[in-house]
């Protein structure tokens, strides 16, 4: 009898899952779905399939890829380059400093250094976004290396952000790597710099993953600081910039509109059907220690 | 290291030296105005190689301090240039009357003041709070309840986990044009008006975004507070005879305070610092009544606000002085948070 009971309550609880499912992937179904459609027939029935076909699919992805305000190949190349080469930089960058941080920690100079990376965490985009762009135009103009409108430019300014978190996660994980091993290796006659990219870098590989992931979610999908830095006119947009700069210019054509969204969270989408468990791994790992 | 210890002497001083001599050399071109394209190439090779001379010095006592400060060196310089420059500047902007190129006096608090006497601002501060406080309880709840479904031993719980984490990984703007279309053109259907028509149900349509967006993410890290509370535990509250609802919420619920307190700060800051999904779904529109005034912009919320204020009604100065004290909001709410995770840490 209580195993009957059992199985119903599971059935129930089952059932309800995928009520909510339904209801959480159905703003997808409803972009997949209608990238397939006329305008016309999107209007008179969103919800159903019909007019559903490849051919106008086809016409819509093009009339999308080919626009002049949305550029899909060039901001998922701008897209790509800017998160990547902030990714790697931030990992090398991150990983360097919390390493001189934690094996100096004793030091009122390296806990000093802690201390502020920890306060800026809490500091809001807005606060610096205004001050930021007047500070990288004039500094750029000053020693002549163009910083806003550029991918250098923001690529610095993510290494900038993304500093703070990076070695606050880094930093609680070397603490916990034994310091024996480098007395070894220094022994050994190892130099300092040898030590750490032969021997504390590769263990770093499980908690540089929950790094990567934790800022790359945040840069791909970041829409204040690129549209600050690059402009929402400027030569080279990000997805989310792009997608504003285009929906601007057409108001209401949802069969182009919903095409761009889709082109917009498909290369998020294989990612995540690729990594899912890392992905949300290193979400909630950056989340408790956060 | 030993063996071409000369040579190498030799290495870092060139590099040491020229250096020098390039950095100086750009850094002339800078303050002469002279605008050669050079000059930023410049700058970098002569930072580049003063960084490999040091690294090159040929010294043992002072090696691994070279080494600390060339490791140090990018991530402190990326940060103090982009975080800690504009942050004083801001500060100081807020008192002066900047228009974002350049500023002609101090005004004191003028800016302080002008805002608070802008009913737009309060109210984009009221509905702020309400909406923090609505979204910091309602996300908590679904997700808390998400999380004990999943938990559950439910068939297929990963799928079910994936779903609902699914709409974390779309950006704020895409899923704003998204749901705009779920309101303007599905739900439509249903509601006759658009949700996003009225500043109340168009609130109510940016809660709903927001829980949709958030809720399977916080549901991860309640998952993970409930899958490590130890098992022997809820084994001997039923062997001691407790119903599903005593374990809940004597036992449950007491483990994983630390996770609440974690989720709730979590969402609160996001919350307040909500802009993307502003921005694509009503685009802080919407008419209300208030203080007298007839408000255009029902639906825009503080980031929202400063973000207008500045760049599109091109009022720098007022714009920084409101960022500076959503700073201070911000600042306020993270340390009670860490007064809170402190106080329950020394009680464990």
């Amino acid at each position: 009898m209580v195993g009957e009971e059992r199985r119903r309550r599971s059935l129930i609880l089952t059932i309800i899952g995928i009520i909510i499912a339904i209801y959480v992937l159905f703003p997808f179904y409803l972009v997949v779905m209608n990238s397939f459609k006329v305008q016309a027939d999107i209007v008179a029935s969103p919800i159903a399939l019909k007019g559903v076909s490849f051919k106008q699919f086809i016409t819509n992805l093009g009339a999308v890829i080919n626009n002049s305000n949305f550029n899909f190949w060039r901001a998922l190349f701008s897209s790509v380059v800017i998160t990547v080469i902030s990714l790697a930089l931030l990992a090398l960058f991150g990983s360097m400093a919390a390493w001189v941080i934690s094996r100096n920690n004793k030091k009122k100079w390296a806990t000093a250094i802690y201390m502020i990376f920890i306060a800026s965490m809490i500091i809001p985009f807005q606060v610096v976004m205004l001050p930021l762009v007047s500070t990288f135009r004039d500094a750029g103009n000053f020693v002549g290396i163009p910083m806003l409108s550029t991918i250098p430019g923001i690529i610095f300014a993510y290494c900038g952000f993304g500093g703070a978190m990076t070695v606050f996660i880094l930093t609680g994980f070397i603490k916990g790597v034994p310091y024996d091993l480098e007395e070894a290796a220094s022994i050994d006659g190892c130099s300092p710099e040898g030590t750490f990219f032969r021997i504390i870098l590769p263990l770093l590989t499980p908690v540089m993953t929950t790094v990567t992931i934790l800022n790359g979610m945040w840069i791909w999908n970041d829409y204040l600081l690129p549209s600050m830095l690059l402009g929402l006119n400027g030569k080279y947009k990000t997805l989310p910039v792009a997608v504003q700069a285009f929906v601007g210019s057409y108001v209401k054509q949802w069969d182009l509109i919903l095409t761009a969204a889709l082109l917009a969270i498909v290369p998020m989408i294989i990612i995540f059907l690729i990594a899912q468990k890392q992905i949300m791994n290193g979400m909630i790992e950056g989340a408790v220690k956060g | 290291m030993k063996a071409n210890s000369a040579s190498q002497k030799l290495l870092s001083l060139v590099l040491l030296i020229g250096g020098a001599f390039s950095l100086v050399y750009s850094l002339i071109l800078d303050f002469s105005r002279s605008g050669a394209s050079y000059r930023g190439p410049l700058l970098i090779i002569g930072m580049v190689a003063i960084i490999a001379g040091l690294y090159f010095f040929p010294t043992l006592k002072y090696h691994r301090r070279i080494i600390y400060i060339i490791f140090l060196f990018p991530l402190l310089f990326t940060f103090a240039v982009t975080v800690i420059i504009p942050l004083c500047l801001g500060i100081y902007y807020s008192f002066t009357d900047w228009t974002g190129i350049q500023f002609t006096k101090f005004v004191g608090f003028e800016n302080y003041t002008t805002m608070f006497s802008d009913p737009q601002f309060i109210w984009s501060i009221l509905i702020t709070f309400i909406f923090v406080v609505l979204n910091m309880i309602l996300v908590n709840v679904i997700a808390f309840l998400l999380a004990l479904l999943c938990t559950n031993g439910i068939k297929g719980d990963g799928f079910f986990r994936a779903a609902y984490f699914l709409p974390n990984l779309i950006g704020g703007i895409v899923l704003g044009y998204i749901w705009q279309f779920v309101f303007n053109n599905v739900l439509i259907n249903i509601t006759k008006t658009s949700l996003l028509v009225q500043t109340k149900t168009a609130m109510i349509a940016i809660i709903v975004v927001y829980i949709w967006q958030y809720a399977g993410y916080i549901m991860l890290i309640y998952i993970t507070g409930l899958t490590q509370i130890p098992g022997d535990v809820l084994e001997a509250a039923q062997i001691d005879g407790a119903n599903p609802s005593q374990t809940l919420f004597q036992i449950k619920i007491p483990m994983i305070a630390s996770t609440f307190t974690i989720c709730t700060f979590l969402t609160l800051t996001s919350a307040f610092k909500q802009f993307d999904v502003n921005l694509a779904l009503t685009g802080g529109t919407g008419s209300a009544q208030f203080m007298g005034k007839y408000l255009t912009s029902g639906t825009q919320m503080l980031a929202l606000n400063i973000y207008n204020t500045a760049v599109s009604k091109n009022n720098y100065a007022l714009g920084q002085a409101k960022a500076v004290l959503f700073f201070i909001i911000l600042a306020c709410v993270s340390l009670i948070q860490v007064r809170i995770s402190n106080s329950r840490e020394v009680e464990l």
